[in-house]
């Protein structure tokens, strides 16, 4: 009588139907959020102006301090460029996701297990609201500036890597957003440990690495692979060497380590799901 | 429709153990070897005391938790496992809380739903027609769900649930905090949807009035274990629901002596006897009238709240402790 065929196809239908799936209540949330116009529009200016002081902070910096840890004004603003706008585009895609541990605790997860949608997909569009693209404006407007500034040579090479490295930060954080819900199952009240990493990653992430300890950053590079964000990357898009003497191929390695870790992810959120169901509330 | 096979649910609390670190784990059994199927088109009433195990049951039924041992099928799925290919042939409604959109009109949240479940165009508009009329949707179609009275509420939230046409509706105490109208056409509705459309429905309730009205057969699951099973008559019998017949004399006078009667109280010329269980009250009555000078008697049910009350405390052996449902409710 009624088909079982709905979850049973192939890996790309699937991912295909997910995606509608997200902008279907991407958009829901977006009409909500339209019933309330003056809100909307006070949060919006909120939002700009917040991230606008996030760029005259750069912009200070720099008129006072040519050079930070031996690169220029504009390699700093595209360090920091890349990260913010990877970051911003996760945010906006998942960083709801972080609101799992309160759904678990009210009770309001089971609602939305007893939907025929997967309840990642429902918890990332909640209060989708049209002022999170806002925060994709300051990191814009900066890699605009910076790019053009850039004392290289743009070749080829470098020229697609920084799309490159822009897509691997989004997934890669995208990833790292969904670890920290599916470790919210276990530990309900880790929302504070969840923002040191992901907020955290994306501070640490706009400022060159050789700011901060050594060893630190060997284990930021190993443990949460954050360096891949852009570190990596756009080493190479600067042509410079390593200062920690990582080989080369690293620096190619970005979209790599984000599918892995999106994999990672995955299981974590499964395994996740999985305690939630068999432990209850 | 539902099958469970002795089904177990442990839950694992966790516990301060003074002033140690460690914290003492202590397993409690949620649900403790239960066993029982519903059939297409019944409607089940699903007792218990708070923390007896219903709502794990329910949430082991949707596929929200994961039985820890015994096997559960509903619409031949497994649904820990098979969670959302069964949320497309089944309807879950819970009282305390609404599954619709907070901040959208009524009309919108039941067109995302459509699109969720995937219900086609012609299909929905008619389905959404009949409920429309059916739940008195009509005047608060276009209403924010926040602004909604509960009753309307729920009455939205059931429409949700049934737009694409469930099997099964698995209500968790559906007309909680409703008023009097509410609830009525909330049971009137229920009522209609299992007699005429065969849906078949599965609903927890402290509200006894939602058994006694709509549900043919009734469980009672006390302590994680199920308590009872059968219709309502069974009920009343196995609890040893007897009658009693309230007797207003002409004078006061003492306590009536007949046999097989007993006076329970005696408040001036109104006396209270209890009828045992199988009783003739007829030939009782005509004895009383015989021997006393009656003016006036009343023949009184044990209320069903009286029963279950009982049956909770447990100062009541069950005689029958589970019973199976009478064939015509089986074979429905």
């Amino acid at each position: 009588m009624v088909s079982e065929t709905a979850g049973g196809a192939g890996p790309l239908p699937r991912a295909g139907q997910a995606v509608s799936t997200y902008c279907l209540l991407a958009w829901t949330w977006i009409r909500a959020a339209a019933q309330y116009p003056v809100s909307l529009t006070l949060l919006a200016l909120g939002t700009m102006v917040t991230t606008g002081l996030d760029i005259m902070g750069i912009m200070v910096l720099f008129s006072r301090t040519p050079r930070i840890a031996g690169f220029t004004a504009s390699e700093v603003l595209f360090l920091y460029g890349t990260s913010a706008l990877a970051f911003a585009t996760s945010d906006i895609l998942l960083g709801t996701t972080e609101r799992l541990g309160e759904h678990v605790r009210e009770g309001t997860l089971d609602a939305l297990l007893v939907r025929p949608v997967s309840p990642l997909i429902q918890i990332a569009t909640e209060d989708f609201s049209p002022r999170r693209f806002g925060r994709l404006v300051p990191p814009t407007l900066v890699l605009a500036l910076a790019l053009p500034r850039l004392p290289i040579a743009w070749t080829p090479g470098r020229v697609a890597m920084v799309p490159v490295m822009v897509v691997s930060g989004v997934v890669i954080f995208a990833g790292l957003w969904v670890l920290c819900a599916a470790l919210q199952f276990v530990l309900l009240n880790s929302q504070g440990a969840t923002k040191a990493i992901t907020y955290g990653g994306a501070f640490l992430t706009q400022y060159p690495m050789t700011l901060f300890a050594r060893d630190f950053v060997r284990g930021v590079t190993f443990v949460v692979p954050l360096a891949f964000v852009n570190w990596a990357p756009a080493l190479y898009v600067l042509g410079r060497p390593d200062p920690l003497g990582l080989p080369g191929w690293t620096r190619f390695a970005s979209p790599v380590v984000g599918a892995a870790l999106c994999a990672v992810a995955a299981v974590a959120w499964r395994a996740g799901l999985r305690h939630y169901r068999s432990t209850g509330n | 429709m539902i099958e469970m096979t002795d089904v177990t649910k442990t839950f694992v609390l966790r516990r301060r153990n003074g002033r140690r670190l460690r914290r003492e784990r202590t397993p409690v059994r949620a649900v403790d070897g239960v066993t029982f199927t519903v059939d297409r088109g019944e409607f089940l009433g699903y007792l218990g005391p708070n923390g007896a195990g219903k709502s794990t049951t329910i949430k082991m039924l949707t596929g929200i938790l994961t039985p820890t041992s015994g096997r559960v099928r509903v619409a031949g799925l497994d649904p820990s496992r098979a969670r959302t290919a069964l949320a497309r042939r089944i309807g879950v409604v819970f009282g305390q809380r609404t599954t619709l959109w907070w901040d959208l009109p009524l009309k919108d949240s039941l067109t995302l739903v459509r699109r969720l479940y995937r219900v086609e165009e012609h299909a929905y508009r008619t389905r959404l027609a009949e409920l429309t009329a059916l739940l008195e949707l009509e005047p608060f179609l276009a209403t924010p769900v926040r602004q909604l009275s509960l009753g309307q509420r729920m009455r939205g939230d059931l429409a949700a649930a049934l737009l694409h046409d469930p099997e099964l509706l698995v209500l968790d105490e559906p007309t909680i905090g409703l008023d009097v109208v509410s609830k009525a056409t909330v049971r009137g509705f229920l009522a209609r949807l299992n007699a005429e459309r065969g849906t078949t429905i599965l609903l927890t309730t402290h509200d006894l009035g939602d058994i006694e009205r709509l549900c043919r057969r009734v469980m009672i699951i006390d302590h994680g274990r199920p308590a009872f099973d059968g219709d309502l008559a069974a009920l009343r019998r196995a609890a040893g629901a007897d009658r009693q017949l309230v007797v207003e004399l002409a004078a006061p006078i003492p306590p009536i002596e007949l046999d097989g009667v007993e006076v329970t109280d005696t408040e001036g010329p109104r006396q209270t006897l209890r009828l045992p269980d199988g009783a003739n009250a007829a030939s009782v009555v005509a004895a009383l009238a015989a021997r006393y000078d009656v003016r006036d008697i009343a023949l009184r049910e044990t209320g069903i709240e009286d029963i279950v009350a009982r049956l909770y405390r447990g100062d009541h052996e069950i005689s029958t402790p589970v019973m199976n449902p009478p064939p015509d409710l089986a074979t429905r």
